[in-house]
């Protein structure tokens, strides 16, 4: 067997103005899951893309199967002639098409040169089951949940003959069991040895199912390392090109609960949606973070919409600020709330807007059609806003969609915060970003609430909220269950009041 | 992590669906395939209906629904082609000013006093422009990235300003060989009625009426079972995943603008031979019509989903509805329009719901 599937060398690539891989290396071996990580902007995507033809490169030498001549994708398509397949994040797949007629697009089993849908569905079901897929093959993709789909699109590029398998970001739209349904695949893959790239943000699944890293920052290489020897806050140092200690700045808030006197920000009385959350209290004071644990589906994003009026309660009352509240955002943000969504792409971003666009748009929405902020003023709020979240732009005027994640999520929390709310909502805001930005926006939110601002911020990473919140409410079932304050909040004790009460802490440290 | 509030099933074995009593029934026909089912059963409903109200005029003989081909044979022919078009993710509006331009150049090049010239030359030539003029859209919309829409806007015009150029004048075809053509019938030995006056009328097609049904199904098959036809209903519903997949889609696109004005071109031919003649303002709006028979017969506007034999369906639901307004004698024609509105509303509401139950599922 070669020693290796894939070696490249000094691999260079500039886009326009940046420099964006830099004389990289890259070995991926065979039966080996190599992850592959950095920061927004390390180069992880640029590196798969040469590989896999979808970008040009400028020098250095791509080699496959210790051969003694490089090679050069000119396209996916020829990439995927010489053994190389790429499953993206958002499936690319045909919705529209039967789930056999997408694993043979292109490759039909003919009967005088007629498709033959009897053996194509036939060979379709074959080859799911050898990865463990038993599903109706005559069904459209589209009906499948996108892990399923994920599955099927793995499953053609092991009939076409992959031997180097590269999974772009796939987990992250994944539930825990689909995770671990994938990695069993991959597991199958790898002793079958595939050599298997593997993208992702979540450290965890790196440890959990990875043999190598390699690690980029800033179009660079920082090494190549085997799993078992990186501790993980190395891993975390290499990405960051930081000391941990920078991380550990902001762990705890320094006094639990800097509760200022007076009317809470917004307080919630039994307050209930048809069909959606059951009835909770909640009250958000000055000058707090207030968390919300739970797991997907337990209602955090709920309790979010209906305090900003996105969702129309059935049941209780809501004031703000002592007023009561009525369920409509537009007086919601008039009344000093501001909401940043989970979903930044079709909920947040208007990705064809520059950014300068994006961060004016609540502001000038609260202000009303007829108020146009002048164009002298909208070039300082952003000016400042940029600068303050330290968004990494070429230009105010570049439009939303050429920025990475991270800076995206920071062009809709500058919006928010250019309304200078006295409630902000944050639901998801590091979802899928980078650690660096993360850390920077955990430290933002004890930031804005030391100068007096209420936050509401969700999360699925507790740690994260253990760090940044002095109060956590725990949903479960959208119901909230209880409320955790200062000294009693652990790791431990959420995930107890997540589970139900018999879930004891020995058991989590099993 | 998508959102809290999206439901997703925990296990993979959505095979256990299928099973039970309608499993089997239902095991083939998913989301919009089962709106062409619906389709043909209104069709058969509509038609059943007005044959037993209209029993006295013989509305369900075969005569009547040969009499129904022999009328618009064109439309079957360009709603398949439209079909396609928009299964493609594209479409085609400018088939009502082709259909004018390749009835004139038959009026206008065979007349006897003209360049009479001979009927079979000039059915490969008017063809042959059909190819041109799709090459020309297809290249247009696939490799200079212009909206299918505006290409084919200009198409329209383009056609209808060319069909005045070769003459402003209604002109009749009087060519025989073309009109012996035309008049080619097959009377079936069986099926026929007695009229009112003893006499037996046997049902009889024209050959334009059966080259027609066969563009249809030629087309379907072309569009189920071959690699072509499948990569077209791919690039329509992801031009992107198909391109990474492996297909050339700037191609597909061009190769299904040829057909279309192969297709085009065929069903004037047919046309001129169903009513010998052309002017200037023939075929009006016809490009509508289509739209609304591929549309009614189960195809998206926004590509990927459609079926040739849905498009027939489609057509033959709007002829019936004219022959029952003709039948009762008494209505306004407004009504057919009014009718076909009513169902491309009704359609597309049914579409809006199998398309949104199934992204629930997911």
């Amino acid at each position: 067997m070669a020693d290796s599937l894939v070696k490249m060398r000094n691999i260079t690539k500039n886009f326009p103005g940046v420099l964006a891989l830099d004389e990289v290396d890259f070995t991926l071996r065979p039966g080996e899951i190599h992850a592959v990580m950095g920061e927004n902007g390390a180069g992880k995507s640029t590196l798969v893309k040469v590989l896999t033809g979808a970008e040009e490169f400028e020098s250095g030498e791509i080699y496959l199967n210790d051969a003694s001549t490089p090679i050069v994708n000119r396209s996916p398509q020829e990439a995927q002639q010489r053994g190389i397949s790429t499953v993206y994040q958002e499936v690319n797949l045909c919705g529209n098409l039967s789930v056999a007629e997408n694993l043979f697009l292109g490759r039909q089993p003919r009967r005088f040169g007629m498709v033959n849908w009897q053996q194509m569905n036939r060979q379709a079901r074959a080859v799911l089951r050898g990865i463990g897929l038993d599903i109706n093959v005559e069904k459209p993709l589209s009906g499948y949940s996108i892990a399923v789909q994920q599955m099927i699109a793995i499953g053609r590029a092991i009939d076409i003959s992959a031997k180097v398998l590269i999974l772009d970001e796939p987990t992250s739209s994944l539930n825990e069991q689909e995770v671990v349904r994938l990695f069993e695949l991959m597991q199958k893959l790898q002793a079958g040895g595939m050599g298997i790239v593997f993208i992702t943000h979540f450290l965890d699944q790196v440890y959990q199912i990875c043999d190598q890293i390699t690690v980029l920052r800033n179009g660079a290489l920082v090494g190549q390392y085997a799993v078992a020897d990186m501790p993980r806050r190395d891993l975390v140092a290499a990405m960051l090109g930081r000391t941990f200690d920078d991380l550990a700045t902001i762990e705890r808030r320094p006094s639990a609960v800097a509760k200022k006197a007076g009317v809470p920000v917004v307080s919630a009385k039994q307050l209930g949606v048809a069909q959606g959350v059951k009835p909770f209290d909640l009250d958000i004071n000055q000058g707090e973070v207030v968390g919300l644990a739970g797991l997907l589906g337990s209602g955090r994003t709920e309790v979010a919409r209906v305090i900003f009026g996105a969702d129309i309660p059935e049941t209780g009352s809501l004031e703000v600020k002592g007023q009561p509240a009525r369920p409509n955002p537009l007086a919601s943000m008039q009344a000093g709330m501001a909401f940043c969504p989970e979903d930044r792409k079709a909920e947040g971003c208007i990705l064809e807007l520059s950014v300068q666009d994006n961060i004016i748009l609540a502001e000038q929405t609260k202000r009303g059609a007829f108020h146009l902020i002048p164009k002298s003023e909208q070039d300082k709020i952003a000016r400042k806003y940029v600068e303050l979240l330290q968004i990494k732009v070429p230009s105010l005027d570049t439009p939303v969609k050429q920025l990475s994640g991270g800076n995206q999520q920071k062009v809709i929390l500058a919006r928010w915060l250019a309304t200078n709310p006295d409630l902000l909502i944050l639901d998801e805001p590091t979802r899928g970003i980078d650690v660096g930005t993360k850390t920077e926006i955990q430290r933002l939110c004890v930031e804005l609430a030391d100068d007096g601002m209420a936050v509401l911020f969700i999360s699925s990473e507790i740690d994260e909220m253990l760090r940044s919140c002095d109060r956590i409410g725990i949903m479960r079932d959208l119901k909230k269950v209880g409320e955790l304050v200062g000294s009693e909040m652990s790791t431990a004790a959420i995930m107890s009041k997540i589970a139900g009460d018999d879930f004891q802490e020995g058991e989590l440290n099993a | 992590m998508n959102s809290d509030s999206k439901n997703r099933p925990q296990d993979f074995r959505v095979a256990d669906l299928n099973k039970g009593f309608f499993g089997g029934v239902f095991a083939k026909f998913y989301g919009n395939n089962l709106l062409v089912l619906i389709t043909f059963a209104m069709l058969v409903l509509i038609y059943s209906a007005a044959s037993f109200i209209f029993r006295d005029q013989n509305f369900g003989s075969l005569n009547s629904i040969f009499s129904m081909l022999h009328s618009w044979p064109h439309l079957v022919v360009i709603a398949a082609g439209m079909t396609m078009v928009l299964i493609s993710g594209g479409i085609d509006i400018s088939v009502g000013g082709q259909c004018a331009m390749y009835c004139m150049m038959f009026a206008y090049f065979m007349q006897e006093d003209g360049w009479n010239v001979n009927s079979y030359v000039m059915i490969a030539v008017v063809l042959a422009t059909g190819l041109v003029f799709g090459f020309a859209q297809g290249v247009l919309v696939a490799y200079f990235k212009i909206q299918p829409f505006i290409v084919t806007l200009a198409g329209m015009f383009f056609a209808r300003g060319l069909t005045a150029i070769i003459s402003e004048k209604t002109i009749g075809i009087k060519n025989e060989d073309f009109l012996g053509l035309a008049a080619v019938k097959f009377t079936l030995p069986f099926g026929g009625y007695t009229d009112g006056g003893g006499v037996y009328q046997a049902p009889y097609i024209y050959l334009y009426a059966i080259l027609a049904l066969l563009g249809v199904v030629v087309l379907y098959i072309v569009m189920t079972w071959t690699g072509f036809g499948r990569s077209v209903y791919a690039v329509g519903g992801s031009e992107q995943s198909a391109m990474l997949m492996g297909l050339n889609p700037k191609r597909i696109v061009l190769q299904v603008f040829v057909i279309q004005g192969l297709m085009t071109a065929f069903g004037s031919f047919l046309f001129c031979l169903s009513l010998p003649g052309g002017a200037v303002e023939k075929a009006v709006a016809f490009e509508m019509n289509a739209i609304a028979a591929a549309v009614i017969g189960g195809a998206l506007l926004t590509g990927g989903v459609g079926n040739i034999l849905g498009s027939l369906a489609g057509t033959l639901i709007q002829l019936t509805i004219l022959k029952i307004i003709t039948s009762v004698g008494t209505l306004s024609s407004g009504w057919g329009p009014i009718s076909t509105a009513a169902m491309m509303a009704f359609f597309i509401a049914m579409q809006s719901v199998l398309t949104s139950g199934r992204r629930k599922r997911k």
